[in-house]
């Protein structure tokens, strides 16, 4: 579709700033509307206009499919981390209370921000993987 | 805290976290011995929680520092230990294994993921077995059942995606149905955890909701469990999976499927209402025994052995399912035995199928021809864990059928024992052929065939000496399943 102008343009205007709402709703989600997974879907959605406005294999170029197969799992990583950190500070598994010595509330404050990036990151890999998967097989 | 404590979280989160950590390591010849080495460390936390249950009796874990029944708990008793037992010791005997069946049985794009998704199927299973609560096991047998999916797609053969498909469909089926029986529930009693669930139904006998719930949970389960007549996944499934994943898959994958019907027949909604005013017996019995005769009968005609052992486990699903309807001590024993029982028999079949297509790249009868020769050892095992099948003394299979027949008997149920035994015998012809095959007939001058090579040989000794142990000492086994039947309220 890159040979349309107008598409070309706004497309490329508008992802930034979709990354960064995308950001913006992952930091805000235990404020407000948001969390992990709609960050991520956010997050994917960049990607997925990327590719629909300038092709796929571009798009693979940006975001290979190794570094996406990381994503994935680092975000998963990033969630059980946060469990055996708790684990290891003394209380039980995913016990964010444990995670700060001194102000538990503090404590369950960064762990959920650390298990919903987590789950922001792999979200984000997995629908991009999803979308790449499948656009890949439609244009051979 | 010390660490022994937190065994219970470790027994999920340690394949959890190994299941990424295998995506990363991008090379299959490096993420196998990590993923050995997760199996083993899983297998080790069981056996120390079998002793922790033996030793101390139930043991709560609460997640997350949460009490029940508000958090998710962890409820281990020795219904869940045995099953975990058996979970995490399967992938711990079948995973050093893999690394070669996977090079001829997995297409080579797969290779990469495998570990990992095994990983994650292990991890589903163990966390349906483990969990107090009743969300957290749909959850985790949406985990299982999606690596399932994945597992059996794998398979080099193109019809293994079709059979994964037919998987995921039914699949689905089956975990909707459990996940709306779990919310009908979750509407009449306000809470997820089973044993406050079980504390609130026993107040909302005759509500049509909660019978609805029942109903859903039981034809969910059935799915799952791939009970007849709700089997028609599983052949294929079995069939075009690669060989090793077939021997996970059954050993363990219908058992957990096996313990959610038990854990909901007698612990959440209680043998009383299950019995007494659902009468299950009248659907497991019937169905179950239903199943033995047409799972052995079709099992007969089978031409490739995977298919053949698929339909064989039809028939042993029914056992189980007829073990459960009996709702006495010994039958409910006989239930968990020949759970465990069959998974050592069973793993140790499909292992011999895979060294046999490890070397001669299928594992139809004519292919057979003249094994007993040329892989003594694995014929050799063959015949013990086909034995075991039949249920002959001093193996597994025939602690389970004794049990069972004394349920029967126990019940006043005595055409159900005749029929068991006709079942049975019905099992001695499908092994034969095989047994016939190999040892009477001269092997192709034409095809050079040795002994499959240690790394496979081993597990599948393993397993087929396990069917011998378990048949004389049966301590742990009956032991350990009479304690979770007192655990669940049936009493001798």
């Amino acid at each position: 579709m890159s040979e349309h102008l107008i598409v070309r343009v706004v497309s490329k205007m508008l992802i930034p700033f979709i990354l960064l709402f995308a950001l913006y709703v992952q930091m805000h989600g235990d404020y407000g509307p948001g969390g992990g997974f709609q960050a991520g879907v956010i997050f994917a959605t960049a990607f997925i206009i990327y590719a629909i406005v300038f092709g796929v294999k571009r798009a693979i170029r940006v975001m290979p499919l190794t570094v996406l197969t990381a994503m994935v799992s680092l975000g998963l990583v990033l969630y059980a981390m946060v469990g055996f950190v708790s684990l290891a500070a003394g209380g039980t598994f995913l016990d964010y209370g444990a995670l700060d010595s001194h102000d538990p509330v503090h404590g369950q404050h960064l762990g959920i921000i650390i298990i919903e990036l987590g789950v922001g990151i792999t979200v984000a890999g997995v629908l991009t993987a999803i979308f790449f998967t499948f656009a890949e097989r439609w244009q051979k | 805290m010390s660490i022994v404590e937190h065994l219970p979280a470790l027994q999920v989160a340690v394949p959890l976290i190994a299941a990424p950590l295998c995506a990363m390591m991008l090379r299959p010849s490096i993420a196998w011995p990590f993923a050995v080495l997760a199996s083993w460390i899983t297998f080790a936390i069981s056996v120390a929680l079998m002793d922790q249950v033996l030793s101390h009796g139930t043991i709560t874990y609460n997640m997350g520092g949460w009490s029940p029944p508000w958090g998710i708990s962890y409820v281990i008793d020795p219904l869940n230990a045995l099953l975990l037992l058996l979970v995490s010791g399967m992938a711990a005997i079948i995973m050093p294994g893999v690394r070669l069946g996977i090079g001829v049985e997995v297409t080579f794009r797969a290779q990469r993921l495998f570990f990992t998704v095994a990983l994650l199927s292990l991890t589903g299973m163990l966390g349906i077995v483990i969990t107090g609560d009743a969300f957290n096991l749909y959850v985790f047998l949406e985990i299982s059942s999606l690596s399932s999916y994945a597992l059996v797609a794998m398979g080099s053969d193109r019809r293994a995606s079709k059979a994964a498909f037919n998987y995921l469909i039914q699949g689905t089926i089956g975990a909707t149905f459990i996940l709306i029986g779990i919310g009908l529930v979750y509407m009449m009693t306000g809470t997820l955890n089973m044993a406050d669930m079980a504390n609130r139904l026993t107040d909302l006998h005759g509500s049509a909701t909660v019978q609805a719930a029942f109903a859903f949970i039981l034809v969910g389960a059935g799915i799952k469990f791939a009970m007849f007549p709700a089997h028609a996944w599983m052949p294929n499934a079995y069939t075009y999976a690669p060989s090793l994943v077939s021997a996970f898959f059954g050993a363990t994958a219908t058992k957990v499927g096996a313990y959610i019907l038990i854990r909901f027949i007698y612990d959440v909604f209680g043998a009383e209402f299950a019995f007494d005013e659902m009468h299950v017996g009248w659907v497991l019995i019937p169905l179950g025994l239903a199943g033995a005769f047409v799972g052995s009968l079709v099992a007969i005609w089978q031409d490739d052995l995977k298919r053949m052992l698929a339909y064989s486990s039809v028939a042993q699903i029914g056992y189980v399912a007829a073990a459960i309807g009996l709702g006495n001590h010994d039958g409910l024993i006989a239930a968990i035995v020949h759970v465990f029982n069959h998974g050592l028999m069973k793993g140790a079949l499909f292992l011999v199928t895979a060294c046999v297509i490890l070397r001669l790249g299928r594992a139809d009868m004519t292919s057979f021809r003249g094994l007993g020769k040329r892989m003594p050892v694995t014929m050799g095992c063959f015949v013990v864990a086909g034995l075991s099948m039949i249920g002959v003394p001093f193996t597994v299979g025939f602690i389970s059928k004794w049990y069972l027949i004394l349920g029967a008997l126990d019940a006043d149920m005595w055409p159900v024992a005749v029929l068991i035994v006709m079942s049975s015998l019905l099992s001695i012809i499908y092994i034969w052929r095989v047994v016939e095959v190999a040892y009477f007939n001269d092997p192709p001058d034409d095809v050079k065939v040795t002994e499959a090579p240690a790394m496979l040989l081993v597990p599948t000794l393993i397993l087929t000496v396990l069917c011998i142990a378990f048949g004389v000492a049966t301590k742990i086994t009956v032991g350990v399943a009479g304690l979770a039947a007192n655990s669940l309220g049936v009493y001798p």
